[in-house]
């Protein structure tokens, strides 16, 4: 249950940054550095989420097959293969590690 | 129909398919993060925005509390903020149709308007990516959780393999030239320093802090890292869609 309160106050949260801009005076947007710090909050939590989801396993770091995934995802986003593709590459790459015994 | 000869929204239904489909990695993935079939939905339906969706699943599967997982998801809306602003000096919509354009300015949405040189065209292509994203991604999301449900141990499916290439995947469109990607590695490093010493889904946060610092002091162009995850016109141009410092 707990988890349904902070799920749905992030929809409502997000829902009103999206309002937000809809909202404030255009002169806003004259000022660049707004636009430019939810750019860089952007790639920076992006960055940040891959390499947790890759090295962390709680509150200790492991390297452990997701690191083959993250990087047969790079080679096939350098192939400019598609979303799902390099979702399904990450995936396989994961599992066949395990499946040789690299945990 | 005389709507398909409009290229808005022809380009809007593409990116629809294109992005759509991918929602079905979403909703596998959220349910093996250990949300449940509506929690999943509720996402995809409510807060509709594939990277902050991504994150909030991110954060909780990595063990963190839900405040994190909603900072986290809401630090990476604040974009949507900024696209807002834009569509609205484009389409200025009105009455009740500018709340369901708030709902469904995303990504996508909004680089298939800002690409269109005509009003008309802006405000078709708007609408058509908007609405078709968020009818298939709905679709697909429900789609991935009934399919992802009935997979037993996520890990033998390599799933948390899964999620890695899916943030590298939302990232990757951002990455272009070097300022980006220095600000990705610095976060990165800061992610890796943190871990050991705060509770899970926390260094995702000191990194949010990191890059506003770098946004904050630094003097890039103004739209860094504002690429949507899929590029609409991928087919008609490559590179920068960014107008550096003048804005849209």
């Amino acid at each position: 249950m707990n988890l349904w309160i902070w799920l749905l106050l992030a929809c409502a949260l997000a829902y009103a940054w999206k309002l937000v801009g809809y909202f404030v005076p255009a002169r806003f947007l004259k000022d660049p550095r707004m636009s430019r710090v939810a750019g860089t909050m952007t790639i920076g939590l992006l960055a940040s989420l891959t390499i947790v989801n890759t090295v962390a396993s709680g509150q200790s770091l492991a390297a452990d097959a997701r690191l083959g995934a993250l990087a047969v995802a790079a080679i096939a986003l350098a192939l400019r293969a598609p979303f799902l593709l390099v979702v399904v590459a990450g995936a396989s790459t994961a599992a066949l590690l395990r499946l040789i015994g690299w945990n | 129909m005389k709507l398909l000869a409009s290229p808005a929204v022809r380009v809007g239904l593409s990116i629809s398919i294109a992005t759509g489909l991918y929602g079905v990695s979403f909703g596998a993935l959220s349910v093996t993060s250990g949300l449940n079939f509506w929690q999943t939905m509720a996402l995809s339906l409510l807060l509709f925005s594939g990277g902050s969706q991504f994150a909030f699943i991110g954060v909780v599967a990595g063990g963190g509390s839900g405040v994190a997982a909603m900072s986290a998801a809401t630090l990476l809306g604040m974009r949507n903020g900024i696209y807002g602003m834009q569509l609205n000096a484009l389409l200025h919509p009105t009455g009740w149709r500018r709340y369901v354009a708030a709902q469904l300015t995303i990504d996508e949405s909004t680089a298939t308007s800002t690409g269109q040189a005509d009003p008309a065209e802006q405000r078709r292509g708007f609408w058509a990516a908007g609405i078709g994203i968020y009818v298939l991604w709905n679709l697909f999301t429900a789609v991935g959780a009934l399919a992802g449900g009935g997979l037993g141990d996520p890990k033998q499916w390599g799933l948390d393999g899964a999620a890695v290439a899916a943030f590298l995947a939302l990232l990757w469109p951002r990455l272009k030239g070097r300022e980006p990607v220095a600000i990705a590695v610095v976060c990165a490093l800061a992610t890796v320093i943190a871990v050991p010493f705060v509770p899970a889904g926390v260094p995702i946060l000191i990194a949010a802090v990191v890059a506003a610092l770098i946004g904050w002091f630094s003097h890039g162009r103004s739209d860094e890292g504002l690429e949507p995850d899929v590029d609409p016109y991928a087919e008609h141009h490559h590179g920068h869609h960014g107008t550096g410092q003048a804005g849209t």
